[in-house]
């Protein structure tokens, strides 16, 4: 199931970056409110776990969502519509940045709330298996939720219950300015691990050597191997948050800045081809974005009278907050 | 006429659902042994698979129930103390109600989150004896109150067939009362039940306190005639019935075994009085503000909400509009 294809990888991680320089720029140009937070830098993470991934497959990201929904597959156009809060979008511009969700391909939400996904993943995987479905998960999370309960919780209840969750902790190193070093206790290969759980840890900037272990680690999840755990080393490029541009935060040194953005997942993985092959796909990703901006700022807003529907899925009304 | 208890009635609630559709399954802590009295049996007659015993993991295996229910099945959660929702309030508030809206309805959530005990069980003191149903009812998660066998049943029944998460509410005080039943059916949400007529004062009361409401009405009869009105839910909460209710009494009095500050009788009254002109002002007896309960029995009565401070809201209100 697994793709091994150099070229689509390569779009993958191609396609994330330029989707999230152009998001970045759109929020400058005030056409996406709220800002957003930026992947860039981290791309073979998100493509190389979903190269591993088969149809049936769900996952559950975070806040810096983006790279996770493109990766499995969702339309950019959709994407970038619910990022400028269209009636277009995956979540019809109810969901924004932080929450865009496409559920047709499995991809069950970023949650704003870092730890969140863990339990989740894992009663969605074990309610699909009760269902007679071959489905693993993958719950993406960064190195600060390591120290949210409700992750280790999670680990516990897959490890316990043997459900094929893949946690993969994606470790940039801060949680939001908070280095690692400051924030997590022994290891976080060493807590899954306190669970029975496998841990490796990759090389997140290599897109092939992410999917070559998430490869392997699904392998073994679908021969009946229970959760296991990836811990990516990356480098958040950017900042943690659009915002930080006006507020001008200062935590990361330059020097580490510059070393952490010398090893960069779309060139290491664009020279892996030839430059022909890499200069195609690079001509179709700017075609694709070109239309995907223009189809996101030329969809229509919804309606402020529709604000609340979809609050209720069993269709209950509620009483309005005016007079 | 076969007599039933609450706790029966919830036990054949899930029975009945489990059988019914294989999609509900239960989890929870100690369910397997039935250790709250209201499981007792289930695991044996459906499995371990559908029964399921969990760590003490609530925030883990709340969200779990989330998942499983993104993916399509319908868990019912039985919480053994009612201060529990504190932990997973998160949970609940935050993913769970919140998905269908954010991802635009993508999904449902049909998440029952059970709370067998909830409010004072005597002498079990400040971390477990809250009653925290207003707070649901504030963020917008359905919440129910059932007052007696038949309606604990077909609210519970209800709530598993829902499509958004709901939290039932069984009082720890309403749990051993029984009732003649004869036939057992889905209760809707959002309609509440008149439990005996009268023509001077509605008093809206919730879950068990409605049998307190009764015993006062019965005392008070031949003084003030006093309807007794059960919301059965919160929220969704049946204005239109209370409406009509107080528009033939003209006068209101909320008995509310929550605090009284933002608390569920302050919202009641607030709606009533925002539809007509009492002719008193309105009262309501709950526990006092930020209440916490002690552990003496006699300190943990004293901040419950009792049937002489009912009877004496009652009589004000009378004297207030004469």
């Amino acid at each position: 199931m697994t793709d091994a294809d150099p070229v689509r990888l390569y779009r993958t991680v191609r396609l994330i970056r330029r989707f999230e320089q152009r998001a970045v720029e759109l929020v400058h140009g005030g056409q996406i409110v709220g800002g957003i937070h930026p992947y860039l830098g981290q791309e073979g993470i998100a493509a190389g776990v979903c190269a591993a991934l088969g149809v049936d497959d769900v996952l559950a990201g975070t806040h810096r969502g983006h790279g996770h929904v493109l990766a499995r597959g969702a339309d950019p156009a959709r994407m970038l519509a619910e990022l400028c809060g269209r009636l277009t979008g995956l979540n019809s511009g109810r969901g924004g940045s932080m929450h865009a969700a496409d559920f047709s391909i499995g991809v069950l939400g970023a949650n704003a709330i870092v730890g969140a996904s863990g339990a989740i993943i894992t009663g969605a995987v074990w309610a699909r298996r009760r269902q007679g479905h071959d489905t693993v998960g993958v719950s993406f999370f960064g190195d600060g939720a390591v120290n949210e309960g409700m992750l280790l919780e999670a680990f516990n209840l897959a490890a316990l219950w043997r459900v094929p969750v893949l946690f993969v902790c994606e470790n940039n190193g801060y949680a939001t300015t908070m280095p690692v070093a400051g924030a997590v206790a022994g290891s976080i290969a060493g807590r899954a691990a306190a669970f029975g759980i496998r841990a490796v840890e990759v090389d997140g900037q290599d897109p092939e050597a992410v999917r070559d272990a998430s490869a392997a680690a699904v392998g073994r999840m679908r021969s009946g191997g229970g959760p296991e755990l990836i811990e990516a080393r990356t480098y958040r490029f950017d900042a943690h948050h659009t915002f930080e541009h006006a507020v001008r935060l200062d935590y990361r040194p330059p020097d580490e800045v510059s070393r952490g953005r010398a090893r960069d997942p779309v060139r290491i993985q664009g020279e892996r081809l030839p430059d022909a092959d890499r200069a195609a796909v690079d001509a179709e990703v700017e075609a694709t974005l070109d239309a995907a901006v223009r189809f996101a700022l030329e969809s229509p807003e919804p309606d402020p009278a529709d604000a609340l529907t979809y609050l209720y899925a069993s269709g209950l009304t509620v009483r309005t907050g005016g007079g | 006429m076969p007599r039933l208890s609450y706790r029966r009635a919830l036990t054949r609630a899930l029975a009945d659902e489990l059988a019914r559709d294989e999609t509900v399954f239960l989890l929870g802590e100690d369910v397997q042994v039935g250790a709250s009295l209201v499981t007792t049996g289930l695991a044996k007659r459906f499995g371990t698979e559908r029964v399921r015993d969990t760590p003490l993991s609530e925030q883990a295996f709340t969200s779990f129930a989330t998942g499983a229910a993104l993916a399509g099945l319908r868990p019912v959660i039985e919480f053994q103390i009612p201060s529990l929702l504190f932990l997973v309030f998160e949970q609940i508030v935050n993913h769970a109600h919140k998905f269908p809206l954010m991802t635009g309805g993508q999904c449902s959530v049909p998440v029952t989150y059970l709370v067998p005990g909830s409010g004072s069980r005597t002498g079990w003191a400040g971390q477990h004896s809250d009653h925290p149903y207003s707070l649901f009812a504030h963020v917008g998660v359905v919440t129910v109150v059932p007052a007696t066998p038949a309606d604990a049943y077909g609210l519970l029944v209800t709530a598993i067939r829902h499509d958004d998460p709901v939290v039932v509410f069984a009082p720890a005080g309403a749990m051993d009362v029984r009732d003649d039943v004869v036939d057992l059916e889905p209760v809707p949400l959002g309609r509440g039940r008149v439990h005996r007529y009268g023509d001077d004062v509605t008093v809206v009361a919730i879950g068990h306190l409605v049998h307190d409401a009764l015993a006062v009405a019965e005392e008070l009869a031949g003084q003030v005639s006093v309807e007794v009105f059960d919301p059965r839910t919160l929220y969704p909460f049946d204005i239109d019935g209370l409406t009509e209710s107080v528009a033939r009494t003209g006068r209101l009095v909320v008995l509310d075994d929550g605090n009284r500050s933002c608390g569920i009788a302050a919202e009641i009254i607030a709606s009533v009085v925002e539809r007509i002109r009492l002719l008193a002002p309105p009262r309501r007896v709950t526990r006092p503000d930020g209440a916490v309960l002690p552990f003496a029995p006699a300190l943990d009565r004293a901040v419950q909400p009792s049937r002489e401070q009912l009877a004496t809201a009652i009589h004000l209100t009378m004297k207030d509009s004469s």
